[in-house]
């Protein structure tokens, strides 16, 4: 059975037809315009950066070879042929982990243990004045935007070359990032329980410890596991500028062209990274189900 | 008005055992995880060489230093550094685009609804998960060492590392798509292609150019430091600076940095609330 379609007589169809054309030339307008601007935009950039497709083209070759060269062995076999020559600093090397992960621990403890105290202050609803908020806000603003290793540069100075320096830096860097994301979680709790503390006649800090901090441990134990973990990774660079850790090996390999050590220490460094990933994912899971927020 | 019926509390023990008597293990958990923390603390202070001597002797060095960071001055350099910036700005913006660009159609690789075989998808998350386990700073040294000091290997260092984080990213947002659409463009006889260009990229566009954004505004902050060895940019200078002990002029660039990445935040946040409307996401 053929259906019937309803055709629309001429006219209404040119007037429905051309409000159609308009509204996708509109939009079609729309994009090109910001196709356009982003276009701009990238070349200004290309030449700020001096990219050059002549050089990157030319030594594309280099970056091959130099995966090629980093897992061969300087008796010109591939790495993984003799296992044991491959890493043969690992005793060393894995000592050096241990304290790139030790680093990155105590930073965050350090910088989780003042974020908290800080963050309540830092929240909408539960600062006690707001002049003390923008303050802390500032201040944990200026802790996250200057890069730890920035931070690890100065502190190396002040405090000598050694993990120490790492380890404050990062310490420093935490508590202005998991202030923030604290804060975040506290000012999205139910402020009924606080209330109901509040009329009991308890003062700010009861309510702070009564009402808030049940609705708000999972939230926090969560985000400083995953903070954790990526100041893992920021802990294997901080070597680089003199704070400890596996990164000093790894610049001095690389800057001395020791390539097959290059490659075993990326490896263990992967490898580290890994397993603490799996591991505090694990440990997020075990802790607080599936309602652990990512 | 009744009357609350009174609470007798040897009444509610009976009642409630769970709430009042705790097996011993569930009260012992907290505990024993805070002692273990701490003591893990302890051993790492102990091991990474931290004593109150030198915690003081390099705090009175920093307040040292922060004196003489005060007042901020860039000296004669200022020029200098307003085209460090910029360098610094464009390698956040090619870095993280050149990453986007590459990374979307891995990233279709690595989602479940695409690719069902965990054959190929495995395979594809390990390569990404092992990029993304190199910090941008390992990766600026690589490229150093392919086509030289300058700002070009901080291009590259970043395109790389993100790379890594787009391909997780970009993989996640298609995953989590609707497959409504995906399945009426499949009804209307399209194929894969179409599928993929009508049915999921109008859904996941908008979510990844929010990420994207996002992106830039987090690698303004790494584009600084990889200038540390020697990826050009602002980092470079601020290096340069600390190692001589010109504070004024490290305070200064510090400023810098902190104006430019705020005045970043600003655009982006404002160009993504633009894109995905005033739900927040990412």
């Amino acid at each position: 059975m053929p259906a019937a379609v309803s055709i629309l007589p001429d006219q209404q169809l040119a007037a429905l037809n051309g409000a159609y054309r308009k509204a996708v030339a509109k939009k079609r307008l729309r994009t090109t315009l910001v196709t356009a601007v982003c276009f701009a935009a990238l070349l200004m950039a290309a030449m700020g950066a001096e990219v050059n497709l002549g050089t990157f083209f030319g030594k594309i070759g280099n970056f091959a070879s130099y995966f090629d060269r980093i897992f061969t062995l300087d008796g010109g076999v591939r790495v993984w042929s003799d296992i044991g020559e491959w890493f043969w600093g690992w005793r060393k090397w894995l000592s050096l982990l241990g304290e790139t992960v030790l680093i990155s621990y105590v930073g965050t403890l350090v910088g989780a243990v003042l974020a908290f105290g800080l963050n309540f202050l830092a929240a909408e609803n539960t600062a006690p004045s707001a002049a003390l908020r923008f303050a802390v806000k500032r201040f944990m603003e200026f802790c996250r935007t200057v890069p730890d290793i920035v931070f690890a540069l100065i502190f190396v100075i002040a405090f000598g070359l050694g993990p120490m320096a790492g380890v404050l830096a990062i310490a420093i860097h935490c508590v202005g990032a998991l202030g923030k994301q604290y804060s975040e979680i506290v000012e999205n709790i139910d402020m009924k329980p606080v209330e109901g503390i509040r009329s009991t006649g308890a003062g700010w800090t009861d309510c702070m410890r009564f009402a808030v901090l049940p609705q708000v441990a999972a939230g926090f134990a969560s985000y400083t596991l995953l903070r954790f973990e990526i100041n893992v990774r920021g802990a294997s660079v901080m070597g680089f500028v003199g704070a400890g850790g596996i990164g000093q090996e790894l610049v001095v390999a690389v800057r001395k062209f020791y390539y097959s050590d290059v490659s075993a220490i990326l490896v263990m460094i992967i490898a580290t990274v890994f397993i603490i990933d799996i591991g505090t994912g694990w440990m997020r899971g075990r802790l607080f189900g599936k309602e652990a927020r990512s | 008005m009744s009357k609350l019926p009174s609470v007798n509390s040897e009444e509610l023990r009976a009642r409630y055992p769970a709430v009042f008597n705790r097996p011993m293990a569930s009260r012992a958990a907290v505990p024993a995880i805070i002692v273990a923390a701490l003591a893990l603390f302890i051993f790492g202070l102990n091991e990474l060489e931290f004593s109150p001597a030198r915690m003081l002797s390099g705090l009175k060095q920093l307040g040292w230093i922060v004196m003489m960071m005060i007042p901020p001055n860039p000296g004669s350099s200022l020029p200098a550094y307003l085209a460090a910036m910029g360098e610094t700005l464009s390698i956040a913006l090619l870095g993280t685009t050149l990453a986007a660009v590459f990374a979307l159609p891995v990233s279709l690789l690595a989602a479940r609804n695409i690719i069902p075989s965990p054959w190929l998808r495995f395979p594809v998350r390990r390569f990404l998960d092992s990029i993304r386990g190199v910090d941008t700073l390992i990766w600026a040294l690589v490229w150093i060492n392919v086509v030289g000091l300058g700002p070009f290997a901080g291009v590259l260092a970043i395109a790389v590392s993100d790379f890594g984080a787009f391909g997780k990213l970009f993989s996640e947002a298609i995953e989590g798509a609707d497959k409504k659409q995906v399945e009426g463009i499949r009804a209307s006889g399209g194929s894969a292609l179409h599928e993929i260009r009508f049915g999921l990229l109008p859904q996941v566009l908008p979510v990844i150019a929010g990420q994207v954004l996002y992106f830039i505004e987090s690698n303004t902050r790494s584009a600084t430091i990889i200038g540390i060895v020697g990826a050009g940019g602002i980092g470079l200078q601020l290096a340069e600076q600390i190692r001589v002990l010109e504070w004024q002029k490290v305070s200064f660039l510090i400023l810098m940095i902190l104006v430019a990445v705020a005045a970043i935040d600003l655009i982006s946040s404002r160009l993504r609330f633009a894109i995905i409307g005033r739900r927040a996401v990412v």
